[in-house]
């Protein structure tokens, strides 16, 4: 059964929940049951935030994520306070621009990737290159997968799905 | 035979609870002859307050509900948001106007929700026997001012026309009296102007009178018209507050 | 494309509302559901109908009184705190045989609380909402689409029943997202010839009322609405039963919680232990009977809440001394876990 617990961490104003909406429309799109929790707070903006997207087969039960089966940290503090939670045998992706110190543990996969940089480079959006590697690593689908999502996200702004797409596909590739 | 007086129609043919000399009686009994004159009981709905006036939803003709103590103006606003087209007042007196409802009668005129509220200040809560009102005047006995309400320990009482007037919602807010047959005559004529007001869409207008309790204030009923005139017109001076067009002011200046 | 779409709880639990009929929406800020407001603020000036902020909780809820009185859909929403300043009017509205849809998406109290998810209003909502003899039917939805499915209910029970409809939620459901199936817009709205819309000039005036100054009128009144009440238990409770029939522990829990349940069941199954679950969807009237009808063959039963325990005492008044009735809870604001759930779980295990 495929079953993807995906938590996404970072700072507000990084697009952690855009991310996470994402790749639940993307789940939901692509046939599967999906839930999607972000956290909330008194911080709008700048404060810590993360959401907990469930991907799976089957109906979801609990709509938390506690152990995650891949984790997005999009900042230090995230990966700290989340690092230890993932599912041994799961995935972290982070941003090695802003996280400079090494992994702690040694039965999970890492990709330590320069989102912040790399997005700069390509004139694209750090947090659909995010979204992209995420597709990557879990194998919910290819990026084809997600164009009916970013298609009826970019209905009103038409010009937008191209560009859109080319940094999912950016991501994908990383 | 011929009639020279009657009880108006949107009044109800039973007895009313009120003690002799009470003014609600006067008071009702003008809002019934506006409402027969305006040829609206079929159409309006008035509101009941938590005090003397509390069975007042069994005086009145037209439909009527019975409102939590100081929340009909916002009983008001959710049946006259919910039918723009019914007439709706409210009936309240000095504490659940102005005590308890303050917050619902400052924000129901700073909407200028299209209601028509009839206030009766007596200055004493009279339901519950005689305790002091927010619109107690300074030195007045109650069973809970029973020294003689003292600013610096009870504070000062509210003057709630000059304080709604200030409002940029209210359209309307006078102080009547209904202590003389002049006063009766001005009183209703101000009565009218707040439902006529309603029925032109000018919204929140609120019509204050001053009226006696003889029982609460141990006076007899012409004593208490007395107090009335000596204590109590000083200190809420009758007259027009507000009388304006909240909406139609705020259109032009945005034109 | 699927034929649903990924809605947030409080979004939903207004675009049902609307569905259902409802024009008249009353509230006043306060997390966790603001955005069921917002969602109204939006929505209802482009269909007609109206949404107003009111000055407090407090007149929100008469705004509510006075729109259920002239016989309109009318509903209000809040979390907590919110609902306790509410209490005196859903006593109203009670009193007065009223109409109305509340939601309350619970947030950690006592107090200014927190803002986190919690189910410590149980009581409020079960029991002492406020002043009187009188009932609320409450509803808690586990899920979005669930939310949205009882929306409905709760407009039609409230309008059939002629009285109060609570949906508890809290700040999970208020706050997540997930696919919903909305249902088609009503059609039709029951007549109410006992609103206050004006006589016409065709009827006796109409008097919505709650006051009966003579005890015997007053007596009179509140049992025939408790004949009412009877009628609603009779009739109305909601509860879902998962893998009971084989379970040695029974897991009872309500609306999110059940949800986490959910997944400590499955993995105590998984390893072989058996245990079912008892989801009460109406938490008044509370389905008692469904317990009573799994105590024979049960050993333990284990209620699992997001407060210290207060539908626990409706668990036990269900099942008498026949099981051990166990407790897990989290409060303030804190989730339980599903892991912590297994645990106590198999703690039970070890000591039946």
């Amino acid at each position: 059964m495929k079953e993807y617990n995906i938590l996404i961490a970072g700072s507000g104003g990084q697009g952690v929940q855009t991310i996470g909406k994402l790749m639940t429309e993307i789940g939901m799109e692509n046939g599967f049951e999906v839930s999607f929790i972000p956290s909330y707070g008194p911080e709008m903006r700048g404060g810590t935030s993360n959401c907990g997207v469930n991907i799976s087969e089957e109906p979801i039960a609990s709509p938390l994520v506690v152990t995650p089966t891949d984790l997005v940290a999009l900042n230090l503090p995230s990966l700290d306070k989340f690092e230890s939670t993932v599912v041994p045998g799961g995935n972290i992706i982070y941003d090695s621009d802003l996280i400079s110190r090494k992994p702690a543990r040694d039965d999970v996969n890492y990709f330590a990737i320069p989102f912040t940089s790399l997005a700069e480079k390509l004139g694209v959006r750090a947090n659909m290159l995010v979204s992209g590697k995420l597709l990557g690593v879990t194998g919910l689908c290819a990026p084809e997968g997600a164009e009916s999502t970013i298609r009826a996200l970019t209905v009103k702004r038409p010009a937008l799905f191209e560009p859109n797409m080319k940094a999912l596909r950016a991501g994908y590739e990383l | 035979m011929s009639v020279v007086f009657k009880k108006p129609d949107a009044l109800c043919d039973v007895t009313m609870h009120y003690c002799p000399g009470c003014t609600h009686g006067i008071v009702h009994r003008l809002v019934a002859e506006v409402i027969d004159e305006l040829g609206i009981v079929g159409n309006t709905v008035g509101v009941a307050p938590v005090g003397c006036a509390v069975f007042a939803y069994n005086y009145f003709e037209c439909d009527m509900i019975e409102a939590a103590h100081g929340r009909a103006p916002a009983v008001a606003t959710g049946c006259k948001r919910a039918n723009p087209n019914n007439i709706v007042f409210t009936y309240q007196g000095d504490g659940d106007l102005a005590a308890i409802g303050t917050a619902e009668t400052v924000h129901a005129a700073s909407r200028g929700e299209n209601i028509t509220v009839i206030f009766i200040n007596n200055t004493i809560y009279g339901m519950t026997s005689g305790q002091m009102a927010p619109t107690s005047l300074p030195g007045q006995v109650t069973t809970t001012s029973p020294y003689g309400r003292d600013p610096r320990q009870a504070g000062f009482p509210i003057r709630v026309c000059e304080m709604l007037s200030t409002l940029s919602g209210t359209a309307y807010c006078e102080r009547v009296s209904v202590d003389c047959v002049k006063n009766v005559m001005q009183a209703k004529k101000a009565i009218k102007k707040a439902f006529e007001n309603q029925i032109a869409g000018k919204g929140f207008s609120l019509v204050e009178v001053l009226s006696t309790c003889p029982s609460n204030w141990g006076l007899s009923p012409l004593e208490s018209l007395e107090r009335l005139r000596r204590d109590m017109i000083p200190y809420y001076p009758l007259g027009v507050y507000c009388d304006k067009e909240p909406f139609a002011a705020f259109e032009e200046a945005a034109k | 494309m699927s034929d649903k779409i990924l809605m947030k709880g409080n979004e939903a639990l207004a675009e049902a509302a609307i569905r259902a009929g409802c024009r008249f929406f009353f509230g006043y800020p306060i997390t966790p559901q603001t955005q069921l407001p917002e969602y109204m603020a939006k929505k209802m000036p482009k269909i007609g109908g109206t949404f107003l902020q009111a000055e407090s909780e407090v007149a929100a809820i008469n705004m509510v009184l006075g729109a259920a009185s002239a016989g309109v859909r009318v509903m209000t929403s809040s979390s907590s705190p919110g609902i306790s300043l509410k209490a005196e009017g859903i006593s109203y509205l009670a009193g007065s045989d009223l109409p109305a849809v509340i939601v309350n998406i619970q947030r950690g109290g006592p107090g200014l609380g927190g803002i986190q998810p919690s189910q410590a209003d149980y009581w409020q909502a079960t029991k002492g909402l406020a002043h009187g003899d009188f009932r609320v039917l409450s509803l808690a939805p586990a899920g979005i689409q669930e939310a949205v499915d009882l929306m409905g209910t709760a407009f039609d029970l409230a309008d059939k029943y002629r009285m109060p409809v609570m949906i508890l939620g809290d700040g999970i459901l208020g706050q997540m997202m997930e696919p919903v199936r909305l249902p088609d817009p009503v059609e039709s709205l029951p007549e109410k010839p006992w609103a206050t819309t004006g006589t016409k000039g065709k009827r006796k005036h109409n008097i919505v009322n709650s006051l009966y100054i003579q005890p015997e009128a007053l007596e009179e009144i509140v049992r025939a609405r408790y004949e009412r009440y009877a009628q609603v238990e009779a009739n109305e409770t909601r509860v879902e039963t998962w893998l009971c029939d084989d379970a040695d522990i029974i897991v009872t829990a309500y609306g999110s919680t059940a949800r986490i349940c959910r997944n400590a069941i499955r993995a105590a199954r998984a390893d072989g232990i058996k245990v079912g679950m008892i989801r009460p969807i109406t938490l008044w009237p509370f389905p008692s009977e469904t317990y009573a009808a799994h105590v024979p063959h049960t050993k333990a039963i284990l209620d699992v809440e997001m407060s210290m325990g207060q539908m626990i005492d409706d668990v036990r008044l269900a099942v008498g001394n026949a099981v051990p009735v166990h407790f897990f809870g989290r409060t303030g604001g804190v989730v339980p876990t599903p892991a912590e759930i297994r645990a106590r779980i198999d703690e039970i295990c070890k000591e039946a």
